[in-house]
Order: structure tokens, then C-alpha cells, then sequence
């Protein structure tokens, strides 16, 4: 079953939730599409979503909210669907 | 005051590092872990330590932030702009821990952050506000009677609203007939509540900002600074004072802010934002409308300096120690004309993509009027964690004309290696002919900016 690593493309403070009041984007088990935003970094001020990038299920996410990450760090792992595995 | 807790970062820490030290008073700078090697940690007398990068777990911190005064011994705090600077429950905070606040008062805070109660505050004081209802409608007729009492063309607003959405603008009462329906269909099903605020559009809208300075008892005006050249509601070009503004225009609007200033006895430096109608008949007693106060001292202050040499940081700091005002109205004159430029660590050819990283040889401008407001230094490590202003390019000339000629040069000697920057298309700006005419608006610069950028993708395809 092929594993994708989702990547923030950028530096910055993660966050799993659009706003502090709003559910997190996804979660653990969840069903996500390519396209689909898992979480956001920001970056000076600005705020940047970063895709799933491949459709399937979230596995888990590797930063707490509100963690700064770097530029390439994997932030979360998709268990890539549609294969039957 | 003795010792001056400055509860901020970046170049407006330092800026008020220097007015404290101009008056003799000791200054205390707190940071984060990621600003430990900041030049306003170094400038400061004492430097105290508030939390890690994220400025939600130390610049934003009031408890990190009352304690490190505490420790440090200071009897004042400066919240600078941004960060806790508008917070009103900050300001109380500090007063209620015994120091002195450099600001106005807790409640004028709260009081003008409540764009409400600000308009009800401007009205009482004889201020324009932007013709508009107070309440939701929710009819057709009712939607007809309020927008013959506003003027067209009128801007429809679901009530519920926010972020834009559910806004359109109607020119005359066929279209708002044809038009309310589904505008309030829209918000009844984004929103829940079908009822719209009803507001005057203007089309060609400047934004001008009046500075004021209040003990408490006395207010003056520094005259305005034109604030027009936006993008995303964020400024990157200001001047002082605002070119193309009629004198009885300019006279009103400056008399306007003092009063509403007055009206809730304001202390401290404080702009009032207007919105100017270029569209608007000279006759006309709609010239200009009181949009929002900002209670702090703002970006584009050193303009103002410039143009009256009056050192709004240092008034601000005199005004907090009790102070009266040390300017009559009389005293206050504007010679000249001072344009800012922000330089943001920002790509304006990849849509202004934030661009942190470690800088490496940095050439500031200098020379003859220019003066340069920054936190740069050869080496700097441009930090993702806060707002990307590097630097502020201010240049004053006896006309505005030289003012520009005089910004052109300076742009050209603005120079760092190691991130993208603003500087280079700032200099392409001032080749516009509509820039040197001073005839734009607040849709002017994102228009130019759009027109920049499809000329850029055509060249490229071309190519």
C-alpha cells in the first residue's frame, strides 16, 4: 500500500484547524481526496494550505498544532486509496 | 517614567528605543527565542526573554509580558503598532499592575475598536460617517426608501455577512429592485438571515488619515497623509501630506478628527481614517466619511515627522508621563512633502510569495532627507514567524515632485542579497505618470499591479 508524505513547502507555524473555532481539516482515518487541504502553515502573516496531495486515508499526522515546522518536513502520511491494499 | 518596557519587535521597537533614549528614559526589549540576536535586544538597556517564535506564545503573551516589566523593573509599557497594541484588556492589564500604559485609556480603546459604537461616537461629534441603514433590511420597499434617504450607487451587504461575500453594488433603484431579491436569497442561505445592510459605494474612494495628538484635555492635528496605494487592504506606498486634496476639504477633514478626538478625550497619538470621494461634487457636503480610529502610533508615522518635525514617538512618551501637550494648533505647520515606501521581504513577481531567510550583504539608502526606518543588518535572519516589513524608506523634498525624483535614487541604493524584496518594483511604480500626478484611488495600485503581472506572463510565453 503506497504511503505519501505531505510536505509543507514552506517554513512557518502549522495549524490543523482553518480558525481556532472551526473543526481540524482532517483527521486520523479520514478519507481525503489529492486536492483535498489537510492543514495550513503560516508564514509571515500569511497563511498557506497545504494539500493532501494524494487521495486516500490519513494515517497520522506527524506535528502538534500550532508546531513550527520547516521547509520538506512531512507533516502528515496518507495511506494512498483505490488499490485494494 | 524611567524605564520603558517596549513590548514589541522589528523596526518599530527600535524606533522606540531611540525616542526613549532621546529623552533620557531606559528601555527594556523582550523577545522571542527566535529574536535573541534582534538589533532591538541589543539597542535596549535590558532584554528579557518572553517565549518561543510564535508570537501567540510571546509577543502576544500579556502575563510572559507583565512579569518580564516586573522583572526588569520598568514603569512603562509601549505596545508599539499591531501585537497588543489595540487590545484594551491589555492596556488595563498594565495599568491595573501599576505601570503606565503608553496609549490612550483602556475604555477609548474599546470604545473606538467597536466599529459601531465608533460611527454612533463620530456622529455625535459632527463627523460624516458613510451614509448607510443601522439595521438589517429584509424587503424590497424597505430596501427602496433606505436607499433613496443613502444616494446611489448603493453597496448591499448581507447582515449576517462577513469576508465579502454576498456584496454587490447597485447603481440605481431598477437594479437594486431586480437585484435585492437574490442578493438576500444568497445571504439567507450562506448565512441564515436574509437581511441586508444597505451603504453608499464609492467608487473612487481615497483613503486619507488624519494624525492627532490629545492630552486629555487638548487635541491638535499634524495634518493628513494620503494612504491610497493598497493591496489587500494592506498599504505599501504613503505620503504626507496627501496631494490633490482641496484646502477647504483638507480643513474640514482635519477639523473632524480633532473633534472626535475631543469627543472621547483622547490621549496620546491616534489617527482618524477617512474616506475621501474623488467623485463627489465640490458643492457637496459628502466629501469625505470617518471610516475607523486607530488608537496607536502607525507605520507611516515617520511621513508625518518629516513633513512638521514633531517626533510622534517622543510626544506619545511625554503624553504618558502626564504631560500637557506641548503644541498649540498654531505650532503645528507641514513643510514639504514625505513619501514611505515599505520594503517587505515579499517576491512581486510570484504574487508577493513571503520570502523569510538568512540575508546576507545589506546596502541601506541614505544621504541628503532620506531617512531609514529598519531592523536590517548585514547577516539579519528574516523570520517566517512575523510580518515581513524589513524596512521603511522614507524621503521627504521640498515639493513632491522632488520628493519622488529623490525616492527614485534612494530606491535604486536599497540593496540585500538573500531574499526577495519589494524595492526594485517600487522604483517601477514611480515611472507611472498617474503616481507622479498624484491620481489614484484605492483600487488604483492592485489594477496596476494586475496589469504588471499579465504583461510579465505574456513576456515570458513570449520568449
Amino acid at each position: 500500500m503506497p504511503r505519501h508524505e505531505v510536505v509543507s513547502p514552506i517554513p512557518g507555524v502549522f495549524y490543523r484547524r482553518p480558525d481556532p473555532d472551526s473543526d481540524p481539516f482532517a483527521t486520523e482515518g479520514q478519507n481525503v481526496g489529492a486536492d483535498d487541504t489537510v492543514c495550513l502553515v503560516e508564514v509571515m502573516k500569511s497563511f498557506h494550505q497545504v494539500p493532501a496531495g494524494a487521495a486516500g486515508t490519513v494515517v497520522e499526522f506527524l506535528v502538534e498544532n500550532e508546531d513550527v515546522v520547516d521547509a520538506g518536513q512531512v507533516v502528515a502520511i496518507i495511506d494512498g486509496a483505490g488499490d485494494g491494499g | 517614567m524611567r524605564r520603558l518596557l517596549v513590548a514589541n519587535r522589528g523596526e518599530i521597537a527600535v524606533r522606540i528605543i531611540r525616542a526613549a533614549r532621546d529623552l533620557g528614559i531606559s528601555t527594556v526589549a523582550v523577545h522571542s527565542t527566535a529574536d535573541a540576536e534582534a538589533p532591538h535586544v541589543r539597542l535596549a538597556d535590558a532584554a528579557v526573554e518572553i517565549g518561543p517564535p510564535q508570537a501567540t506564545k510571546s509577543y502576544l503573551v500579556v502575563d510572559a509580558i507583565l512579569e518580564a516589566a516586573r522583572s526588569s523593573g520598568a514603569d512603562a509599557v509601549h505596545p508599539g503598532y499591531g501585537f497588543l497594541s489595540e487590545r484594551a484588556a491589555f492596556a488595563a492589564a498594565v495599568t491595573d499592575a501599576g505601570l503606565t500604559f503608553v496609549g490612550p485609556d483602556a475604555a477609548v480603546i474599546e470604545e473606538m475598536g467597536d466599529k459601531v459604537r465608533a460611527r454612533q461616537v463620530a456622529r455625535a461629534a459632527g463627523v460624516p460617517t458613510v451614509p448607510g441603514t443601522e439595521d438589517g433590511v429584509d424587503d424590497v420597499a424597505a430596501a427602496v426608501a433606505a436607499a433613496a434617504d443613502i444616494g446611489y450607487p448603493v453597496m448591499l451587504k448581507a447582515a449576517a455577512g462577513g469576508g465579502g461575500r454576498g456584496i454587490r453594488v447597485v447603481a440605481d433603484e431598477a437594479e437594486l429592485r431586480s437585484g435585492f431579491p437574490a442578493a438576500s436569497a444568497e445571504a439567507a442561505s450562506a448565512f441564515g438571515d436574509g437581511r441586508m445592510y444597505l451603504e453608499r459605494f464609492v467608487r473612487r474612494a481615497r483613503h486619507v488619515e488624519v494624525q492627532v495628538l490629545g492630552d486629555g484635555d487638548d487635541v491638535v492635528h499634524l495634518f493628513e497623509r494620503e494612504c491610497s496605494l493598497q493591496r489587500r487592504r494592506q498599504k505599501m506606498v504613503e505620503e504626507a501630506t496627501a496631494p490633490g486634496i482641496d484646502a477647504d476639504v483638507r480643513a474640514a477633514m482635519t477639523d473632524a478628527a480633532v473633534r472626535l478626538s475631543r469627543e472621547v478625550g483622547y490621549r496620546s497619538a491616534g489617527t482618524v481614517e477617512f474616506l475621501v470621494d474623488d467623485d463627489a461634487d465640490e458643492s457637496s457636503d459628502q466629501r469625505f466619511f470617518f471610516i475607523e480610529m486607530n488608537t496607536r502610533i502607525q507605520v507611516e508615522h515617520p511621513t508625518t515627522e518629516l513633513v512638521t518635525g514633531v517626533d510622534l514617538v517622543a510626544e506619545q512618551l511625554r503624553i504618558a508621563t502626564g504631560e500637557p501637550l506641548r503644541l498649540r494648533q498654531d505650532d503645528v505647520t507641514a513643510r514639504g512633502s514625505a513619501v514611505e515606501f515599505r520594503i517587505c521581504a515579499e517576491d512581486p513577481d510570484r504574487d508577493f510569495l513571503p520570502a523569510p531567510g538568512k540575508v546576507g550583504r545589506v546596502s541601506l539608502p541614505g544621504g541628503p532627507w532620506v531617512r531609514v526606518d529598519t531592523w536590517l543588518e548585514p547577516d539579519s535572519q528574516v523570520s517566517p514567524f512575523y510580518d515581513s516589513l524589513l524596512a521603511k524608506v522614507v524621503v521627504w523634498g521640498e515639493d513632491r515632485e522632488t520628493a519622488l525624483r529623490r525616492s527614485r535614487r534612494a530606491l535604486a541604493e536599497f540593496a540585500v542579497d538573500g531574499v526577495a524584496t519589494t524595492a526594485g518594483m517600487f522604483t517601477e511604480l514611480l515611472d507611472e505618470p498617474w503616481l507622479q500626478a498624484g491620481d489614484f484611488h484605492t483600487g488604483t495600485l492592485e489594477g496596476w499591479l494586475g496589469r504588471r503581472r499579465a504583461a510579465a506572463d505574456q513576456g515570458g510565453h513570449g520568449s
